[in-house]
């Protein structure tokens, strides 16, 4: 299991024409098992931090390493769920998730037992067979998580998963998030506008501050949330309705909140 | 423009007008004597004419031949154009150095009409197979090349990363991501290219010296024969007007079939 350091990192876009510093000066460490959220307005930079991490961007300045090693191109062992799904249209809901095990040239009768693994875990066992285009925005995520989760990646990396679904269906994958977490934790770096999302889902959250953005603070959820044992309630609303849930959230609501009075003054 | 879309009755209707509106314009000037009825057979010679070329040969084989051999060439340089067109426009798509290095060439090279190609057809591979399929080759292989290349630069780029990340290789990049999601635009490619290559016969037919529609019709006119002559241009007219229609049909399913229409 992996971790992940973000170590001095600046970004800044276009660099040749003039250039928007969009990150500055970012170090945040994710422990091994660790789910870490990021939260901030949106456009101060979530996306660029973990798309960093993926691959797909390099920093300007610092380093991005995963697990120990600097992070230069995408790859398997640092599984992305896009906010947008990204599934491949053409392909059903197995075969999107077989892609990585085939690339990983994987042996037959071991990729179906994995895919298997992945189809029950997401409750998608009905739906091998169905085209992307078949299934609700919610079922789309689902296989977005298993061809994810089904690679074994060292860290996982969730970009507004639940952005695009309904506030009911949003619910549903939160406890369904939860419930993996917690009985298989993994290393997730989590990027999420949405506070309660954030305090719910994750063990600490970074609060970043609009442009240029640094990381403000970050708070422990894990401590108060084992103290408080919130586990023990199978429902989100019963959560949420916890005093010590209830504080946290505006905790950091407020810590947004003077971000936005600071940038208007 | 910004008027009601006309019910296919309608269609037809206003269709079948501008054809009778044609027909008259043509018999009037063929009979008038306007222009020498030696020069402008009446379309009832002309029909006269292509129901007797359904039977009795002309330049050596009836209309069905000649249009049986006609379609053997264009069949062969349409497909060629496909094969070499398609593959070639999707490494181009992925691969920067390759689109750099050809695109300058085929830029220049895609405005020479077919027909230009005759002379050098003629020499380099001679009139019987080879140099009139390199000429309908050439009209029909840019559009294949050009929309494999677009479709494949234009996927969808988190599409692209999804495929990365998950480790996914260059071969099976270009298979599995590029190709099915340009699948579309290769088609219409296709489209496009069975109609030019279709349109390119008279020309790579001037250079044969056997069979085909383009060497009936260059034979009749060496002979003043005017409505065979027209006769041979409506059966080219007819045979990509169904070309076309096949391959819309074909188009259509193929959408259908991905969910990209209801
Ligand atoms: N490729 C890019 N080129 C230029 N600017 C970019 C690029 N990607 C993101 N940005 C800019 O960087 C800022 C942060 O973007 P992003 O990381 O997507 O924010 P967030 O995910 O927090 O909403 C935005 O203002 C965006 O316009
Ligand atoms: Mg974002």
């Amino acid at each position: 299991m992996g971790s992940i350091r973000f170590d001095k990192v600046d970004k800044v876009f276009g660099p040749n024409t003039g250039g928007v510093k969009v990150l500055d000066n970012i170090n945040l460490e994710i422990g091994e098992r660790e789910f870490v959220a990021i939260v901030g307005p949106s456009g101060c930079g979530k996306t660029t931090c973990l798309r960093m991490a993926a691959g797909f961007e390099a920093p300007s300045a610092g380093l991005v390493s995963v697990s120990g090693r600097p992070v230069t191109a995408p790859g398997p062992d640092r599984a992305v769920v896009f906010q947008q799904f990204a599934l491949f249209p053409w392909k059903t809901v197995r075969q999107n998730i077989e892609l990585g095990l085939r690339n990983k040239k994987l042996p037959t009768g071991e990729r179906a037992d994995l895919v298997a693994g992945a189809l029950k875990l997401m409750n998608l066992e009905g739906h091998a067979e169905a085209f992307p285009h078949q299934l609700s925005g919610g079922m789309q995520q689902r296989v977005a998580i298993a061809r994810a989760y089904v690679l074994d990646p060292e860290v996982l990396l969730m970009d507004e998963p639940f952005g695009a679904l309904d506030a009911q269906t949003r619910v549903v994958m939160q406890e369904e998030l939860v419930r993996l977490a917690r009985v298989n934790p993994r290393t997730v770096l989590f990027i999420t506008h949405a506070v309660e999302e954030a305090v719910y889902l994750a063990d600490r959250v970074a609060v970043m501050t609009r442009r240029p953005c640094r990381i403000k603070e970050v708070l422990d959820i894990r401590k108060i949330r084992q103290a408080e044992n919130w586990d023990k309630h199978a429902r989100i609303e019963d959560v949420m309705d916890l005093e010590s849930f209830v504080h946290l959230r505006t905790q950091i609501w407020k810590s947004l909140r003077e971000e936005k009075v600071a940038n208007v003054v | 423009m910004g008027e009601k879309a006309l019910s296919l009755r309608e269609r037809l209707a206003w269709g079948a007008l501008g054809l009778m509106l044609f027909l008259g314009l043509w018999t009037f000037l063929s009979t008038s004597g306007i222009v020498p009825s030696q020069f402008l057979p009446t379309p009832l010679e002309v029909l006269n004419r292509i129901i007797r070329l359904m039977t009795d040969p002309f330049a050596g084989a009836t209309l069905p031949q000649h249009l049986a051999s006609s379609f053997q060439r264009y069949a062969l340089g349409v497909l060629l154009a496909a094969a070499i067109g398609v593959p070639l426009g999707l490494l181009m798509g992925w691969f920067r150095l390759l689109d750099n290095i050809i695109t300058p060439i085929f830029d220049g090279l895609r405005f020479i009409a077919p027909i230009a190609w005759v002379p050098f057809a003629a020499l380099w591979f001679g009139t019987g197979i080879g140099g009139p399929v390199m000429i309908i080759f050439a009209g029909a292989f840019p559009p294949c090349l050009i929309n494999a290349y677009r479709g494949a630069r234009f996927v969808e780029p988190r599409l692209i990363e999804a495929a990365r990340m998950l480790g996914t290789g260059n071969a099976r990049m270009i298979l599995e991501i590029l190709l099915p999601d340009a699948t579309p635009s290769i088609v219409a490619g296709l489209r496009v290219s069975a109609g030019l290559g279709w349109q390119s016969l008279v020309g790579a037919e001037l250079i044969v010296a056997a069979a085909g529609v383009g060497f009936m019709m260059v034979q009749a006119q060496a002979n003043v024969a005017t409505p065979t002559v027209i006769a041979g241009m409506l059966a080219i007219g007819a045979v990509g007007m169904l070309i076309d229609v096949l391959l819309r049909q074909g188009e259509g399913w193929l959408r259908r079939r991905r969910g990209l229409e209801a």
